[in-house]
């Protein structure tokens, strides 16, 4: 009883105890604060890899794929279909994309994906991560509402918005070529200087000069090429080769579309197909081949003020870029087209944003000779399934594996795809934890400091304590209560703290954001409308237990001695 | 070392009782071969120069500490080598302690303070339901040492009389048979000194209280039945008094 007593009489007298109560409650605080973003954030992730990968899929191991997609489904209709929601078929296949941006060809090794829509975004997110579909804020202002609603169905058609876009582009550069070309029919040296446009007259005028290295001149001397280049300006219903020699007259007959110039001396040739790029009815509308780009292939930030930042973006949709990938058969042989970006993709999760190009399946599967020319079969290389019950997932793994011969066909799960990184992911917020626990641990060294401490200033009242009959082990338990006492309050104080915190997390980061006049969470860096907390109530839990587990822990040391004191001679202290 | 025989009275005794500090590597012999016997309802009281031992007496025989050679005896039985736990108990129930300096509690109240020994001994849960029988004993001597009116104090706040008085309260409420007093009056004046005594003397007379009582004040010792001196850790003189 008296132990109770005096420890709840030392905790409310022994201010020094205050400061070993505040370092645990820090400690216990920041690490519910740090696991609960952690986490946060890793679910926030997991719900996007997940999202992206769908449940299951199915990939088969050469980029030639396997005809086709009704015979895969129908196949994991029969073994797994109770279990399936729904399903899509793709063509993975990986690419170099080019993009047209002050004057230069910029390349950017891509992971082109060949979907449809609409199935696409019932196995998982999709239409969600399209920009056109997204209110677009800056410093939590809305700067742009959606440009289509969530029921319209995703498909490859440019919005409105777009083709106004495109048609101001386009009607631009004809004014400027027009110019252009005049100028340059009087001043014949200037057509050996191939200069790039970039669809802005005067700028080009004074920067044409540097571009004359640009065009490596044996190139351009290229029959082949040259021909090419020749049918397809003249002929707008073949614009998937941009192989335009300024030194051709066709130039001059097809002047909309002269900014593919540049790319006349890449060595893009057209193999085998050809297909229909444009409407022919509309010589500015899109070509045949869409494409969805990842925001991070084309977009970057800038600080355009000291604190401010802001998100360039070099390609829009409604803009054309070039996409070169491989045939199937063998041996591959490179392809490569003109497509029109419809819209921009952006999931969250920069990996993918900064690889992925969606093209209409139906398009990529043709350049890249994935049908069969008798049967018409278009081969594809994935499916990707959605389950009813994730749960399932082990099941139908199984089954399909059992179905589909494992030298050509690879079956897993999201995480199994993901399985390094998640690891990943997990490692370090263990490292995290066991740095946290740390400073937990300094606390306890705080404790066990302050109770020696405590220890030597008691010592008389612990003989007497003992002359009155106290045992060894009643005057030990006084302490180890005490330090038990101690951590209860204080990682009780830490918990309500880092609760309180997390739950206004926000809140406080706008605060700091004002304060600082910096923003601390940018959410174009993070691509998270606020932080992104998760509290686990397992955790929060383990952090007490081992915040009182540690204060326990620190206050054996002076409890035993206090427990040894000789009572004469702590009577005799003075 | 001769065994004494016991007398049939007797209460406590220290036989033939040595004890030897250590100072650094030479030994200091502190008592050496003390006899004395003290028998139920008597009042003795022990005086010697300073560092004669006196102190280191009295612990022994309050089982505070243990003597190097001898034993120390209660009711006849040897009680210095029992077990910790045993002794701890003993020193609980048996042994009422007074000291010099008081040695309250400064974090408990007056209350608290006297009720101490009985938290010590009982468990929570026993202590909570025996609360209420245990606060009426602590009233009950607390009235008797007459300090009624500062239950709620703090040892702080109380004069050196008064907190002798808590002290003296706090050693009664276990309803003790031996009180073992340390120089209980030498920290304060004469007449709170002398009420101190009458007290003691009191609580002798109407309880048949064994009372042993360490003294430097010769004219306090005389109160006592019958006085004790030490010298060169021996026992020197045993005188009667009034
Ligand atoms: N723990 C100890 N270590 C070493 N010597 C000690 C220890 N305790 C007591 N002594 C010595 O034992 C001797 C007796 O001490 P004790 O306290 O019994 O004397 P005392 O007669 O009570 O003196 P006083 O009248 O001043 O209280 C002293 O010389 C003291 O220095
Ligand atoms: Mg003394």
């Amino acid at each position: 009883m008296y132990k109770l007593l005096l420890c709840l009489r030392y905790l409310r007298t022994r201010y020094i105890a205050l400061a070993s109560i505040i370092s645990v409650m820090l400690g216990v605080a920041t690490m519910i604060v740090v696991n609960s973003v952690m986490s946060g954030f890793a679910t926030e992730m997991r719900t996007r890899i997940h999202a992206i990968h769908a449940d299951i899929s199915l990939e088969t191991g050469s980029l030639d794929g396997e005809p086709s997609a009704q015979q895969h489904m129908a196949l994991i209709r029969e073994v797994a279909g109770q279990y399936v929601e729904s399903m899509t078929a793709s063509v993975e296949v990986f690419g170099l994309m080019h993009f047209r941006r002050g004057g230069q060809w910029i390349p950017r090794p891509v992971q082109l994906v060949g979907i449809e829509p609409e199935s696409k975004t019932l196995v998982g997110p999709y239409t969600e991560h399209l920009d056109s579909y997204k209110t677009i804020r800056e410093d939590g202002v809305v700067v742009r509402q959606p440009l289509r609603s969530m029921n319209d169905k995703p498909g490859w058609d440019l919005t409105a918005e777009s083709t106004a876009y495109r048609k101001k582009e386009k009607e631009r550069e004809r004014i400027f070529l027009k110019h252009f070309l005049d100028q340059q029919q009087e001043q014949e040296p200037l057509m050996e200087r191939k200069p790039k446009l970039e669809g802005d007259a005067p700028k080009f005028e004074e920067g044409a000069p540097t571009f004359e290295n640009e065009v490596p001149e044996p190139k351009e001397s290229q029959a082949a090429a040259v021909e090419t280049a020749n049918a397809t300006v003249a002929d707008d219903s073949q614009p998937t080769i941009q192989q335009v020699s300024a030194v051709q007259p066709a130039q001059e007959e097809a002047p909309n579309r002269p900014k593919d110039d540049p790319f006349k001396a890449q060595p893009f040739v057209q193999q085998q197909f050809n297909p229909d790029a444009v409407e022919p009815s509309d010589p500015d509308g899109p070509y045949r081949a869409r494409v969805v780009l990842g925001a991070g292939l084309v977009e970057f930030i800038r600080e355009i003020a000291p604190n401010k930042i802001r998100i360039e973006r070099m390609v829009h949709p409604g803009d054309d870029v070039k996409i070169t990938t491989v045939s199937a058969g063998r041996p591959p042989r490179p392809v490569s087209f003109t497509a029109t970006v419809t819209d921009i993709y952006k999931s969250g999760m920069s990996e993918y944003d900064s690889n992925l190009v969606f093209c209409n399946l139906d398009y990529l599967q043709e350049i890249r000779g994935m049908m069969d020319p008798q049967t018409q079969e278009r081969a594809i290389t994935t499916v990707q399934i959605k389950l009813k019950n994730y749960n399932d997932a082990k099941l139908v793994l199984q089954k399909l594996e059992n179905v589909f011969p494992s030298h050509l066909y690879s079956v897993k799960t999201w995480e199994q795809k993901q399985g390094p990184l998640l690891a990943a992911v997990d490692i370090e917020s263990a490292i995290l934890n066991v740095l946290l626990f740390l400073i937990i641990a300094v606390a306890g060294f705080g404790i066990l400091a302050i109770f020696f401490m405590i220890v030597v200033e008691k010592t008389r009242d612990i003989g007497i304590l003992k002359a009155l009959g106290a045992s060894s082990r009643g005057v030990m338990s006084i302490f180890l209560l005490y330090g038990l006492a101690l951590g209860c309050v204080g990682s009780g104080i830490g918990v309500a703290l880092g609760l309180v915190f997390v739950r206004y997390i926000n809140e406080i980061e706008r605060g700091l954001s004002l304060v600082t006049g910096r923003k601390v969470f940018d959410e174009r860096i993070y691509y998270f409308p606020s932080i992104p907390t998760d509290v686990n109530s397992f955790t929060v839990f383990w952090v007490a237990m081992g915040a009182m587990l540690i204060a326990v822990a620190a206050s054996i040391l002076p409890a035993r001695r206090a427990a040894r004191l000789h009572p004469v001679e702590a009577l005799r202290y003075e | 070392m001769t065994q004494q025989p016991a007398s049939a009275n007797e209460h406590i005794a220290s036989v033939a009782v040595e004890k030897v500090y250590l100072k650094g590597n030479h030994k200091v012999p502190v008592l050496r071969g003390v006899h004395m016997s003290v028998q139920r309802g008597e009042f003795v009281s022990i005086i010697g120069q300073s560092g004669s031992g006196k102190s280191t007496l009295l612990h022994l025989m309050g089982l505070l500490d243990k003597p190097n050679v001898g034993e120390i005896r209660l009711e006849g039985q040897r009680v210095d080598d029992l077990p910790a736990a045993t002794r701890d108990e003993l020193r609980n129930r048996v042994f009422g302690f007074i000291f010099q300096f008081y040695h309250l509690l400064p974090e408990l109240s007056v209350l608290e303070n006297v009720l101490s020994p009985l938290m010590i001994r009982d468990s929570a849960l026993t202590y909570w339901r025996r609360k209420s029988e245990y606060q009426d004993r602590a009233h009950q001597i607390i009235e008797q040492v007459g300090l009624s009116h500062r239950l709620k104090h703090k040892p702080s706040e109380l004069s050196g009389g008064e907190m002798q008085r808590a002290a003296i309260a706090r050693a009664l409420i276990a309803r003790p048979s031996v009180l073992l007093a340390d120089e209980p009056t030498g920290n304060l004046d004469g007449q709170t000194g002398r009420d101190i005594i009458d007290l003691l003397r009191t609580l002798n007379q109407e309880q048949g209280l064994t009372i042993v009582m360490v003294t430097h004040d010769e004219s306090i010792a005389q109160q006592a039945h019958r006085t004790v001196r030490l010298c060169n850790g021996l026992v020197q003189v045993l005188s009667d008094a009034a």
